[in-house]
C-alpha cells in the first residue's frame, strides 16, 4: 500500500491516490486534496463532502451520485457544478474515501 | 402452523420455495408465493427477440407450472409490508401474516425517471428490450430500419444483466452485416462507466472487441434527459449524442413497495448482509436475487447460486442456529457476441473475470473471456436448462462458489 506525503503527513492511498485509511482524514487535508485537482472548497463544496463522510461512517461505502442527490439533498446538476466532469470520483477522492465500486 | 411468505414468482422466489417445500414439513408451515400475474418469462431471451432470434411465445410459460404441489400462488399486487407487525398489505386489501418473509420482487426500468424518455418518441426512436412488449416493439422496428445512428445506451448502474446491452450492440453489429447494410449504420455505445465493462481485465477485452467492430465508445455519460425533437442525449456535463435509433436500458429500481415499505435504499433495494441475505434490520426477512442491495451483477445465475446456499442457512435460523453458508457473489454469464460464436465471464464479490477454462481447468468445454461456437451453444441450451432444470430448483454440476482453478491471472496487476 502506498504511502504519499500531503501537507508534512504521511497518507495511506491506493494506486489512484484515493485514501485508504478513513481516520487518517480531516478537512484540512480535505482541502489540500481539492488543491491538487483545481477545485477551491466553498460550502457547497463541504456540504457535500460532509454529507460523504458522515453517510460511509454508517454505510461502508461510498454514496453514489445518486444517493448525494435523494439521501444528501444535493442534485446531480448542482454535483457537476460542484466537481466538475467526475464528480463521483472528485468527491470521493477530496472526502479521503474509496473509489467509488462500479458493480460488476 | 409457521408461514412462510416469498413476494415475487420469478427467477429466484420460484427456486426458493421449489428448494424449501422439500424442507419443510407441510404440516408445520404454510408457503405462500405471491405475484401480480401468472405469467414466468424467460428474461435472457428477451435480448434475441428484437433480432428474430426467437419468438415472444418461446420466452414465455405460466408461473404455476413451475410451482410445487404445497404451495399457493395468490394473484395480488403488494401495497406494503409491515415489517414491526409481520404482515403484508395487498392492494386488494388482502392482509397476509407471515413468521418469516423473502423478498425475491427484483428489479424493473423505469424509463419515466429520465427526463424526456417516455415522450412522443418512445416506441418510434426511443427503444428498450428489457420488456416482452418493448423487445417486441423494437423487433418490428429493426425490420423495416433503413439504418442511421444507432446508439445503444445505459443509464445507470445497476442493472440487470450488465452484460446484455454489450450482447445487443455485438448482434447488433452482426445483423445489419448479415442484411448488407453494416456501412449505412453508425454505431456507438454509451455507458456511464469508465469503459466498456465494471472490471479492468473484461473492460479492456470487451473495449477491444467494440473497436474491432468500429462500434465508437462513448463513456463516463451521465444522462440529463433525452430530447426527442431533436433526437439527442443530453448528458449533466452538457455533452450531446445524436440517434436516428435509441435503444436505453432506462433507470432499474427495485419494487416500488419496498420504498413504501422503508425496507429499501435510495434505489428501493433491500439492504441485507452479503453472505445471508438477511435483512440488515429485520430477523426475519431475506431478500433474494435481484431485489437485494449486494454487490454483485443482478442476474439470473447469481440467484441460482444464492439457491445453493440459501436453504442451509434459512433452515439453521428459523432453528435459532448461526448461518453457515457463506455466499462469495458467485455469477457466470454468456455474452453472446454474434455470428454464432459466444464469451463466458465467471466472477464473484472479489475476482474479476478473468480469461480461462469453464468448469474443468484447462479442459473447459467452455472457454472464459474468449470467443467460442461452444460458448454459444452454452448459451442456447440454457434455455432449455432454465425451464427443466433450475427452475425447479435441481441440481446443476457447478460449483456454488468461485473457483480459481483454470483461470489465468497473468493479464491482473
Amino acid at each position: 500500500m502506498p504511502v504519499t506525503t500531503i501537507n508534512g503527513r504521511g497518507i495511506h492511498v491506493d494506486d489512484e491516490g484515493f485514501l485508504t485509511v478513513y481516520d487518517e482524514w480531516d478537512e484540512d487535508l480535505g482541502k489540500a486534496l481539492a488543491a491538487q485537482i483545481g477545485i477551491d472548497m466553498t460550502d457547497a463544496h463541504w456540504k457535500v463532502i460532509r454529507f460523504l463522510r458522515e453517510d460511509f461512517a454508517t454505510q461502508f461505502e461510498t454514496a453514489t451520485t445518486r444517493r448525494v442527490e435523494t439521501v444528501g439533498g444535493v442534485p446531480t446538476k448542482e454535483q457537476f457544478k460542484l466537481f466538475p466532469k467526475k464528480p463521483q470520483k472528485k468527491m470521493a477522492y477530496i472526502a479521503g474515501l474509496p473509489k467509488p465500486r462500479g458493480c460488476v | 402452523m409457521k408461514r412462510l411468505l416469498v413476494l415475487g414468482g420469478g427467477t429466484a422466489g420460484t427456486m426458493v420455495v421449489n428448494k424449501l417445500r422439500p424442507r419443510l414439513p407441510r404440516d408445520d408451515w404454510k408457503i405462500t408465493i405471491v405475484d401480480t400475474d401468472n405469467v414466468h418469462y424467460y428474461q435472457p431471451g428477451f435480448l434475441f427477440i428484437p433480432f428474430g432470434i426467437y419468438r415472444p411465445d418461446e420466452v414465455v410459460r405460466p408461473r404455476k407450472r413451475f410451482l410445487p404441489s404445497g404451495v399457493d400462488l395468490l394473484l395480488g399486487a403488494v401495497d406494503r409490508v409491515l415489517p414491526d407487525e409481520n404482515r403484508v398489505l395487498l392492494a386488494d386489501g388482502k392482509d397476509l401474516p407471515y413468521d418469516y418473509l423473502v423478498i425475491a420482487s427484483g428489479t424493473a426500468p423505469h424509463p419515466e425517471e429520465t427526463p424526456g424518455m417516455q415522450d412522443e418518441e418512445w416506441r418510434q426512436s426511443v427503444h428498450e428490450f428489457y420488456t416482452l412488449e418493448g423487445a417486441t416493439a423494437l423487433a418490428e422496428k429493426l425490420q423495416s430500419w433503413e439504418g442511421g445512428r444507432l446508439v445503444v445506451h445505459i443509464v445507470e448502474m445497476p442493472i440487470k444483466c450488465p452484460v446484455a446491452p454489450l450482447e445487443f450492440t455485438f448482434l447488433a453489429d452482426a445483423f445489419f452485416t448479415e442484411q448488407g447494410m453494416r456501412d449505412r449504420v453508425e454505431i456507438t455505445y454509451v455507458t456511464p462507466l469508465d469503459g466498456a465493462f465494471t472490471k479492468p481485465v473484461a473492460s479492456k477485452y470487451l473495449g477491444n472487441m467494440l473497436a474491432d467492430r468500429k462500434i465508437v465508445l462513448e463513456s463516463d455519460f451521465m444522462i440529463e434527459s433525452v430530447d426527442p425533437e431533436r433526437r439527442v442525449l443530453v448528458s449533466y456535463d452538457e455533452r450531446e449524442i445524436p440517434f436516428d435509433l435509441l435503444v436505453t436500458v432506462p433507470l432499474n429500481k427495485g419494487a416500488d413497495f419496498i420504498g413504501r415499505s422503508g425496507l429499501g435504499d435510495e434505489l428501493n433495494y433491500v439492504p441485507v448482509d452479503k453472505e445471508t441475505l438477511l435483512s440488515k434490520r429485520y430477523d426475519n426477512i431475506f431478500a433474494v436475487g435481484d431485489a437485494a442491495d449486494i454487490p454483485t451483477s443482478k442476474a439470473g445465475s447469481v440467484a441460482h447460486f444464492e439457491m445453493d446456499l440459501f436453504p442451509d442457512n434459512f433452515l439453521r435460523h428459523i432453528h435459532g442456529l448461526q448461518m453457515t453458508q457463506k455466499f462469495d457473489g458467485h455469477a457466470n454469464c454468456f455474452i453472446e457476441t454474434g455470428h454464432g460464436k459466444g464469451l463466458l465471464i465467471d466472477f464473484n464479490y472479489e475476482v474479476e473475470p478473468l480469461p480461462g477454462k469453464f468448469p474443468l481447468p484447462g479442459i473447459g468445454p467452455f472457454s472464459l473471456l474468449k470467443e467460442t461456437e461452444m460458448n454459444h451453444w452454452g448459451k442456447v441450451l440454457f434455455r432449455w436448462m432454465y425451464w427443466n432444470v433450475l427452475l425447479p430448483g435441481k441440481e446443476l454440476p457447478l460449483p456454488a462458489l468461485l473457483s480459481m482453478a483454470g483461470k489465468d491471472t497473468e493479464d491482473l496487476p
